[in-house]
């Protein structure tokens, strides 16, 4: 049940929050840590377009297409799902009814999930676009409600702090206190 | 913060004419009011914003005890009130000017709050008593005449108005140069609890309107004061903030008079 750290990145992809709650991450330079935001904020982007459209009648269990993409020591899974914000892409079917998402419902994602022996990057973006990415033990069950509570925490103390400015980076007190007290109790 | 700012919100219901009625109206109640159904048929003023419901009867109709201990929505304060010092800091020349600004935009508030202060703790008999001198005696509470009654009054009956509970501390300042100095202190005060104040401010207190609203109580009552709201955090309590009230060279006087005269 080990929680590593948190990373924060705003819509534009710029890296607004970083904390560390637990060692067990080797520690990279500010600098890398944009870099990394940077990054993953294009990567989940290419995953999200990528996001293979099915033929309507084809009915594939809804197994979740994912894009294995091996490269040692890392496999990186991209759950796919509809979307309406995605530009179609050119398809061999001529009209939008004709295709469907892997999982029916369910609002794009893009790169959820990314696992080594080492850790879990579990990737959470709001429907606003801000986007959280956890760091926790690969073992780790219920990542989801920890998630949820983490953008609680989000949207009460950074967001109704008058003195945030949007898109700006974190640096809210009570932010740090509440998340740090609730992630120590309940470990 | 519970009352005020929902009548206020009451008042200003938006101006529409004829058909939105009651369904626009119960959006603002909540679910425990128990309200007969305000039917808002054409309003008479069409030019202003207030509307007028069919059976005449306006909010000011209403009880005054009926929002008694009606609840409102801690998050919508919550953005009003950040709100109010995003307002507040504009053309700010420092922390200290920010912190009189918020002052003022609450101490108007605590001088009209004190008459629904007394009415109710009048007429709500059982619970409350308005002073503690008063709660022993048989005859009704009248307003405070000494210092003392006017801080149980802020620490208990104005506490609890504004924020379901009483407030944590009351003193007197030990030092002999300033007897006119008392504290009173919130572990964890409302207006802050979703506030960071950034490092370089670190000597604001956004309880600073809280401290108006005092300071409207107080000069109602007739107590000329300054009151400053500063931090005092402790490992337990980080956001602990002690309410400095400062009573002015006539209140002392009169206070001395009215010992002599044996005034409780």
């Amino acid at each position: 049940m080990t929680v590593f750290s948190l990373i924060i990145i705003n819509k534009a992809g710029g890296l607004i929050y970083q904390r560390e709650f637990q060692p067990g991450l080797r520690k990279l330079s500010t600098n890398d840590y944009l870099v990394l935001a940077g990054t993953f904020h294009g990567v989940h982007a290419i995953t999200r377009t990528i996001t293979p459209k099915l033929p309507y009648l084809a009915t594939t269990p809804a197994s979740n297409t994912s894009t294995t993409t091996s490269s040692t020591p890392t496999s990186a899974t991209a759950l796919a799902s509809p979307s309406g914000t995605t530009t179609p892409i050119p398809n061999t079917t001529s009209t939008a009814a004709t295709y469907m998402y892997p999982i029916p419902g369910v609002a794009a994602t893009g790169l959820d999930s990314l696992e080594t022996d080492k850790f879990r990057l579990t990737c959470f973006q709001t429907l606003t676009g801000t986007k959280f990415l956890l760091f926790t033990d690969p073992h780790m069950a219920n990542v989801e409600p920890v998630m949820r509570k983490i953008y609680e925490f989000y949207a009460d103390f950074v967001m109704k702090n008058p003195f945030y400015q949007l898109e700006m980076p974190v640096r809210c007190e009570a932010f740090d206190r509440n998340l740090n007290g609730w992630l120590r109790g309940r470990t | 913060m519970a009352q005020p700012p929902r009548h206020a919100a009451m008042l200003s219901l938006s101006n529409s004419n004829s058909n939105s009625n009651s369904n626009s109206n119960s959006n603002l109640s909540t679910a425990s009011d128990s309200r007969q159904p305000a039917h808002l048929a054409t309003a008479s003023h069409s030019s202003t914003g207030l509307r007028v419901p069919s059976n005449r009867k306006t909010i000011y109709d209403r009880h005054l005890n009926r929002s008694r201990n009606a609840e409102l929505s801690r998050a919508s304060f919550a953005f009003l009130f950040a709100e109010m010092v995003t307002y507040a800091q504009r053309r700010v020349t420092g922390i200290q000017d920010l912190e009189r600004r918020l002052n003022e935009q609450g101490y108007p508030l605590g001088l009209r709050l004190l008459d629904l202060l007394f009415y109710r703790t009048i007429s709500g008999s059982t619970s409350s008593a308005l002073s503690s001198s008063s709660s022993t005696s048989a005859s009704p509470p009248n307003r405070p005449l000494r210092i003392l009654p006017l801080l149980h009054l802020i620490h208990g009956p104005l506490w609890r108005l504004l924020f379901n509970r009483p407030a944590d501390a009351l003193e007197h300042s030990v030092s002999p140069d300033t007897p006119n100095e008392y504290m009173i202190t919130d572990n964890d005060p409302l207006v802050n609890t979703y506030i960071s104040v950034p490092k370089e401010m670190s000597m604001l207190n956004c309880a600073a309107f809280v401290a108006g609203i005092i300071e409207g109580v107080c000069d109602g009552c007739g107590f000329e004061a300054k009151v400053t709201a500063h931090n005092q955090p402790t490992e337990m309590w980080p956001g602990r903030t002690i309410f400095l009230l400062r009573f002015g060279e006539s209140v002392m006087e009169r206070e001395k008079v009215l010992e002599r005269a044996g005034v409780k």
